[in-house]
């Protein structure tokens, strides 16, 4: 968990949610971004920390990394790449 | 029924030997009257045809009273005969979860390797583990085949690459189905995952292997155990494993088949994505993970036209936590499913294909299922 070198360019508040619906809003509003923009899921579910490098993975995205939101809540960062 | 992973019916051989032990092995198998003789020799019996069928020498074969005794006995006791060398145990991210609470309860260092994308222990991972380990390694824990995935872990490579370190190898998700893998000190399995009762577990320690009990002794026939021998539950389970290895030739080439069925008409499925090895694997299971599915409504959808699978899904998990497995793998762990094959009963001998028609149903409901689910999350 290395500190944001950048801050996301959109932020998803996902705390109260649990997996699969994390990954559903990154889905969802991935394109709410530029291409080359990141977005971030914002989540106390445990299941994102495998999940969202995986969604990343199997949707040719890129995952950027794990740091904390500003309540430190985990924030999980994507980079849209198409 | 398809998760026979977590427990396979009662094979019928099992089931007749089992009738017959009640009447004729019920007595105390150490006393020296007639029915007592008669249960020790349905006891040695019984240890003579599970040591035949897994390769071994019968004084090599102990019953316990499960199969996480069986864990919990080899892995303890070998740590405990070889605490001269020394405290740290090497092993897999991906063992089965018997083994990490026994090593939490040890309270002795782990050393945990990683695995690949298919759940496959790298033999130089071990070997780099070994060298780095903080202090002296007592041993390696690596299991046979995973029982989530199916991946077969390459053993005899690791045992290779360990030297003079003893293997502790959980065997469960294999034995009987497979032979043992080579390289083992320590081994264990289940009886009810190749169809014998449950409550029977087989633990195997080699000839010369450094294994010390790290319980209670007890005063038995067997001094690894403890607790009065179940007798007629040890037959059933000696004559159910007899079975199956002399059926497995036949079956698991046929479940190879279907399980490649399954694999190739999942595969094409939009967003799902099929893990573990596709090759080297065990015959009859097959794991895969389905995007913006949530397991548990997944796992109950299945089961609602007949299909009762398990899932490593954290929404289906008592700790709300997804497989320790999966998440090794960096596999997704939402919308997961494990299938695993039943042993086939004598109808389904009969001639007529239930299997095979039941993977056509099952390739057609799966589609129906996942928009249904999809659809109710909006997608």
């Amino acid at each position: 968990m290395t500190p944001s070198d950048q801050s996301p360019d959109l932020e998803l508040d996902c705390r109260a949610l649990r997996c699969p619906l994390p990954v559903i809003e990154l889905a969802r509003h991935l394109t709410d971004v530029e291409v080359g923009e990141v977005v971030a899921v914002v989540t106390l579910d445990v299941a994102a920390r495998v999940d969202v490098p995986a969604w990343c993975r199997m949707k040719a995205q890129e995952y950027v990394g794990e740091d904390l939101a500003d309540d430190g809540a985990p924030r999980f960062r994507v980079r849209r790449l198409s | 029924m398809w998760d026979a992973a977590s427990s396979e019916s009662l094979h019928p051989a099992a089931r007749t030997a089992f009738l017959a032990a009640l009447e004729q092995g019920y007595a105390d198998p150490r006393r020296l009257h007639g029915a007592a003789r008669s249960a020790r020799l349905l006891l040695d019996n019984a240890r003579e045809v599970v040591a035949s069928c897994l390769d071994v020498r019968p004084d090599e074969v102990s019953f316990t009273s499960s199969g996480t005794d069986a864990v919990h006995r080899g892995l303890l006791g070998l740590l405990k005969g070889r605490s001269r060398a020394g405290p740290t145990v090497v092993r897999t991210a991906v063992e089965h979860s018997s083994v990490g609470h026994a090593l939490a309860w040890s309270g002795t260092p782990d050393v945990e390797v990683g695995v690949d994308r298919t759940g496959r222990v790298d033999p130089e991972a071990v070997r780099d583990a070994i060298a780095a380990a903080p202090a002296p390694v007592a041993l390696v824990a690596v299991q046979s085949a995973n029982h989530e995935v199916g991946t077969l872990q390459p053993v005899e490579d690791v045992a290779g690459v360990a030297g003079d370190v003893p293997l502790f190898v959980a065997a469960a998700a294999s034995a009987g189905r497979l032979p043992l893998p080579i390289g083992w000190s320590v081994a264990a399995a289940s009886a009810h995952k190749w169809g014998g009762p449950a409550g029977v577990g087989v633990l195997l320690v080699r000839k010369g292997a450094r294994w010390r009990n790290p319980y209670p002794a007890d005063d038995r026939i067997d001094e690894r155990t403890s607790g009065f021998e179940n007798v007629p539950a040890a037959l059933a389970a000696a004559a159910a494993l007899q079975a199956v290895v002399a059926e497995r030739d036949v079956v698991n080439p046929l479940h190879t088949a279907l399980v490649d069925r399954i694999r190739a008409g999942v595969a094409g499925l939009p967003d799902v994505e099929v893990v573990g090895d596709p090759v080297r694997r065990l015959p009859h299971l097959l794991t895969f993970s389905c995007l913006y599915v949530d397991g548990e409504a997944l796992v109950t959808a299945l089961d609602r036209h007949g299909f009762g699978v398990a899932s490593g899904s954290a929404c289906t998990a008592s700790t709300l936590t997804p497989s320790h497995v999966l998440a090794a793998m960096g596999v997704l762990t939402h919308g997961n499913v494990r299938l695993a094959l039943p042993w086939p009963t004598d109808a389904d001998r009969a001639g007529t294909d239930h299997a095979g028609r039941d993977v056509d149903r099952f390739l057609a409901v799966l589609p129906e299922v996942l928009t249904e689910i999809r659809s109710r999350a909006g997608l």
